[in-house]
């Protein structure tokens, strides 16, 4: 399913209320930008946000943008919705996306079949926007099925 | 073998399964009775109180309500909550405010009436809501709990190869020993193909891979190695103890290895044993990829053998190393955070030579190990029957 007709059957769905610690990563998402944040101090990256740097402890983090590339590193095809908001989208894929800076994070897989994702498949972020402050970032294939 | 310093000395279940009949503090006070009358003791020789908190009501202070509730005038009391992980945290933690000389004799208990207090709608709504999902990364994507020991699965399928098979051998061998016990919830045997023809959930687990729900209690007595020779019961002893945690969610971090290689390493060490010392083991199983992960990640077998260890009977009654033999969260029952301390409850049984038709002959040594969020947060304990 594409991420457009995901965002249509799901337009309930449980959406993210951003707080101090993660106002940035919700407005570089309204803009269609992936962020994350990395150490000034010893350069990793990390996500989800922390306040210290999960490597060296370090208080020097910067939202710092990423390629949006990576590859799945697990998935799910969900058939038991969680709540109504999702029941008309099921079957749809939750993944472990892991990103080529390093990093992973939970997404939806969008624009192909749930039954051909792979572990591994090499994935692009798309964003799909929910309401006027929140933009999900979700992934595709990097090549169209 | 390090010298003991707690035991266990009463043990005791509510009933089991759907109790319609019993709020949550009703189904404590069945279990913590029935616990103080195994070890032939009165509610006001209780002088300490731990429990967990619940999901189907709102206590501000769970150990206030519940000590408040049994008229226990304790000394020390306090709310354990390392998910899961709770029902193993509470032994340690009694040991511990014992060893300080706090108090001498405490009450564990914890349970709710889960199933018969919700609809299916509202369990599920609180699982992907008050679950372990990371409110702002990942609920919105949708998951549920099964959704991401789905994930779980799926990697270790991956990179060693496991089967749905081998997951499913653990449902079914779990359901055989539930079978064997009179307080399971779920007793009907069950096949391999009835797990994978089962209703689908979240690839690659089945609704028979999930942990049920259900109603229950379950009570534990502590006190010290010295004041335990003077009970009725022969005295469990807490040998060791461990815990770990390397992630809060699933979403950011490593799938296949887990915080319980920290927490078996250290409860091995400080008891002095070995996985190949233990008679038996009683592992957390809220799926069945659960049981595969953590006997690895405790060292009864190398990453990535867990789906051959658990298969051809290897992990029943009889086999190479028992497993759950109470027939576990998938079987036996899950009440919620109190799921996990039914696990111990199993092991004294079956360290006192009293569980029956699945009695593990010559059961001496026993590990138990508790897993809160999703393999997130752990809690190992080494009991004996005998004191070294």
């Amino acid at each position: 399913m594409t991420a457009q007709a995901f965002a249509r059957v799901a337009s309930e769905r449980p959406l993210p209320v951003p707080d101090a610690a993660t106002g940035p990563y919700w407005q570089a998402a309204r803009e269609e930008r992936l962020v994350i944040p990395r150490c000034d101090d010893c350069g990793h990256y990390h996500f989800y946000p922390r306040t210290l740097c999960p490597q060296c402890s370090s208080p020097a983090l910067k939202w710092t943008q990423v390629s949006g590339h990576g590859a799945v590193y697990s998935f799910t095809v969900i058939y038991r919705a969680p709540s109504p908001a999702f029941s008309t989208a099921v079957p749809y894929v939750i993944a472990a996306v892991k990103l080529a800076e390093g990093p992973h994070l939970m997404t939806n897989i969008v624009g192909i079949a749930p039954d051909a994702v792979r572990i591994a498949m090499p994935v692009q972020v798309v964003f799909q926007k929910f309401s006027g402050e929140i933009t999900l970032p979700m992934f595709e294939p990097v090549e169209k099925q | 073998m390090r010298e003991s310093t707690a035991a266990i000395v009463g043990i005791g279940e509510s009933r089991v399964g759907r109790v319609t009949d019993r709020s949550a503090l009703q189904l404590q006070t069945d279990a913590a009775q029935a616990a103080l009358a195994d070890a032939g003791l009165k509610m006001a020789d209780i002088d300490g109180l731990l429990t967990t908190p619940v999901r189907v009501e709102h206590w501000n202070m769970p150990c206030g309500v519940v000590a408040h509730h049994l008229g226990v005038r304790a000394k020390y009391l306090s709310t354990v909550d390392i998910a899961g992980a709770s029902g193993c945290g509470m032994i340690h933690q009694a040991a511990m405010a014992i060893a300080t000389g706090q108090c001498t004799t405490v009450l564990c208990v914890a349970g709710q009436n889960l199933l018969s207090h919700s609809t299916r709608a509202t369990a599920v709504k609180s699982m992907a809501e008050g679950g372990s999902a990371h409110p702002q990364f990942e609920v919105p994507y949708g998951p549920l709990v099964p959704s991401l020991y789905a994930l779980v699965a799926q990697r270790h399928m991956h990179e060693y190869g496991t089967t749905r098979e081998q997951m499913a051998e653990v449902a079914v061998t779990l359901r055989h020993h539930a079978s064997l016990n009179p307080n399971a919830h779920k007793r009907e045997p069950i096949t391999i193909n009835d797990v994978l023809n089962s209703k689908k959930i979240a690839s690659p687990l089945h609704i028979l891979d999930c942990a049920i729900v259900s109603d229950g209690a379950a009570a534990a007595i502590v006190t010290s190695t010295e004041r335990a020779r003077d009970l009725k019961m022969k005295p469990v002893h807490l040998l060791g103890q461990g815990y770990g945690c390397r992630h809060s969610h699933i979403g950011d971090t490593e799938l296949t290895t887990t915080g319980a290689v920290d927490a078996g390493a250290a409860a091995f060490k400080s008891a002095g044993l070995t996985p190949a010392d233990m008679d038996f083991a009683q592992i957390y199983d809220c799926f069945t990829i659960t049981v595969i992960v953590e006997l690895e990640d405790l060292g009864f077998c190398k990453k990535g053998e867990g789906g051959a260890f658990v298969a051809g009977g290897r992990i029943g009654i009889g086999g190479e190393l028992p497993v759950t033999t109470h027939g576990g969260l998938l079987s036996a029952g899950h009440p919620g955070l109190g799921g996990g301390f039914f696990h111990v409850i199993e092991a004294v049984r079956q360290l006192r030579g009293e569980a029956g038709e699945r009695q593990v002959q010559d059961a001496k040594l026993a590990l138990v190990h508790g897993n809160g969020g999703v393999i997130s947060i752990h809690c190992t304990l080494i009991l004996g029957g005998v004191a070294a």
